[in-house]
């Protein structure tokens, strides 16, 4: 297994004054290149705060990730990051939002003109392309998301992270939405990092599920692999025993052995 | 229960369609007459209400004031006494005996160099205090005590200072406005949402890329609230500093109209710098919706 992102004994601990909490602790991951992995857990359990580790947005207490071998601990676009709530900047246009990472990134290895062509084959990739002009504020909430996902795909990243990326959405977009995410990763093949908390969502689209126990003091309870071939079929997979008993397990795992405890 | 619904709904459809290139145009026509209508409806339901008001308390004014010994002049006096000045508002016989379009232009230069100044001024001092916390510990308090001096106790230092009318009322209207513009950008930066803040990091902007694409915008609408109080502060002050220093202003006019005992020529100018002043605070909202689009909606 050749090692691409690789998570080494992270531990996270919070310091608020004398009180320390101990979020994150001993986390080891591995992922291949190309790879799909989902990291599931109850809220609390300290997901996007891993995720938040990996992006380089706060940084591990001890440990470290490496990436291709080398260790990495400061935000960069090799690592986009797709956001719950979208972050799109409201003053700029959709295109603006998207061009606003492409010109920093292509700034000395792309024209002008490659870079506007750049931002419009990323807008195409997720069907906004009509929207370009439009303000985030005019469109809805899964066209802000998919929107999201162009910023990130147009910066060429090794690694896309996803942080709950469906999160805030109605169901029906939501799986429209799941659908085009597949679609994109059959066809582009990025490695690709999701925190969720939902079984379906979760088994549905990854190749390995991470599942975090709860905190304080998280760790990797256990990973499952989910064998089904790609592409998948939402309405297939409906009856399909393997995806049943990949949902059964991860869903026993979560209510059975870890079930989430109000205000521990 | 469909079946007549049906039925009646091809019924008025049939003949809809036989009559259609005759009646092509008619359906147009009520909808804009309606519009204009309604228009006017709006219009007059925002116009006529304070015309009313503004009726009623002229007629009241002027039953009060029209009494032979009375202080005040009645609405009729102030009109017949000022009717040169509000006909001609260009003259220029030398010295301070100018119209008024002269004194109300001297005002505005002076609040808008020391405005512009103290906007400058001022948003560079908010983004040091919302971003420095070290900045906002050694400044916030200062400006908490400073801001609380009235403009016109700045005066006298500052014509000893600068020895000049001139300078020294374009201090006072700084020194005025600048603290709601520092206090109002400080908290629209220090409001700029983490989500900015990690996109900024994850695409790599610099300090001067984010200066510029994420915190100005952001605080755009923080800042707005702040540059609107502090041209209405500006406004203020400028009338009170001139009337101490002298020369041509709208608000030395008024204090040269009262030592020479014209009251209706004080009305007047009152009457200009309200409104003035109105359309001072119209302009900044004005330019506050056009650059913040989108922004305040987030």
């Amino acid at each position: 297994m050749t090692a691409y992102l690789k998570l080494d004994h992270i531990d996270k601990i919070f310091t608020r004054g004398a009180a320390t909490t101990e979020v994150l602790k001993d986390i080891n991951l591995t992922i291949e290149k190309g790879q799909y992995v989902s990291i599931i857990g109850h809220s609390g359990c300290g997901k996007s705060t891993l995720l938040n580790i990996i992006a380089g947005l706060t940084t591990a207490t001890t440990g470290g990730v490496l990436l291709e071998n080398r260790e990495v601990n400061s935000p960069g676009p090799d690592r986009a990051v797709v956001f719950q709530n979208h972050s799109l900047l409201p003053w700029l246009t959709v295109y603006e939002n998207v061009r606003l990472g492409v010109d920093k990134v292509f700034a000395k290895t792309k024209t002008k003109a490659e870079r506007d062509a750049w931002v419009m084959h990323n807008l195409n990739l997720v069907q906004m392309a009509h929207a370009r002009d439009k303000r985030p504020n005019e469109i809805s909430g899964g066209m802000k998301q998919r929107v999201g996902i162009a910023r990130a795909l147009a910066m060429e990243p090794k690694v896309l992270l996803l942080d709950e990326p469906f999160g805030a959405l109605d169901a029906l977009t939501r799986a429209h939405l799941q659908d085009s995410v597949m679609a994109l990763h059959q066809k582009l093949g990025n490695t690709i990092l999701m925190i969720t908390h939902d079984v379906d969502e979760a088994v549905l689209l990854s190749d390995r599920i991470v599942m975090m126990t709860n905190g304080p003091s998280a760790r990797i309870g256990e990973v499952l692999e989910v064998p089904l071939a790609r592409p998948r079929k939402r309405l297939e997979l409906a009856t399909n025993t393997t995806y049943l008993k990949c949902r059964q397990r991860v869903l026993e795992f979560l209510y059975e052995r870890h079930r989430f405890v109000e205000a521990a | 229960m469909n079946m007549p619904a049906t039925k009646i709904e091809v019924e008025t459809a049939t003949p809809a369609a036989v009559a259609a290139p005759v009646v092509a145009m008619t359906p147009r026509r009520p909808p804009r007459s309606e519009a204009y209508a309604r228009m006017a409806r709006e219009t007059a339901v925002r116009v006529i209400p304070p015309l009313v008001v503004i009726a009623l308390l002229t007629l009241i004014w002027e039953l009060v004031c029209r009494r032979a010994g009375s202080a005040l002049p009645p609405p009729s006096k102030v009109f017949k006494d000022t009717k040169e000045l509000i006909l001609d508002p260009f003259f220029d016989h030398g010295g301070i005996d100018k119209g008024l379009f002269w004194h109300l232009s001297a005002s505005l230069q002076r609040v808008a160099l020391g405005y512009s100044l103290s906007a400058i001024a001022g948003i560079a001092l908010g983004v040091l205090v919302g971003q420095s916390v070290w900045a906002m510990r050694g400044l916030d308090p200062l400006f908490q005590v400073l801001r609380t001096i009235p403009p016109l106790a700045w005066l006298p230092l500052s014509l000893a200072a600068f020895r000049d009318g001139q300078p020294s009322a374009i201090f006072v209207i700084f020194i005025t406005s600048i603290w709601p513009i520092i206090i109002n950008t400080a908290v629209g930066i220090r409001n700029i949402p983490q989500d900015y803040r990690n996109v900024a990091a994850v695409v790599q902007l610099n300090p001067l890329e984010f200066f510029s694409k994420i915190m100005i915008p952001a605080a755009a609408p923080y800042i707005f609230t702040g540059l609107r109080i502090g041209i209405g502060l500006s406004w203020l002050a400028i009338v009170a500093a001139e009337m101490l220093i002298g020369g041509v202003g709208i608000g030395f006019f008024i204090w040269d109209a009262w030592n020479s005992s014209h009251i209706s020529e004080i009305i007047l100018a009152l009457f200009y710098v309200g409104i003035v002043g109105f359309v001072l605070d119209r302009l900044i909202a004005g330019l506050g919706k056009i650059v913040t689009r989108g922004t305040a909606t987030s």
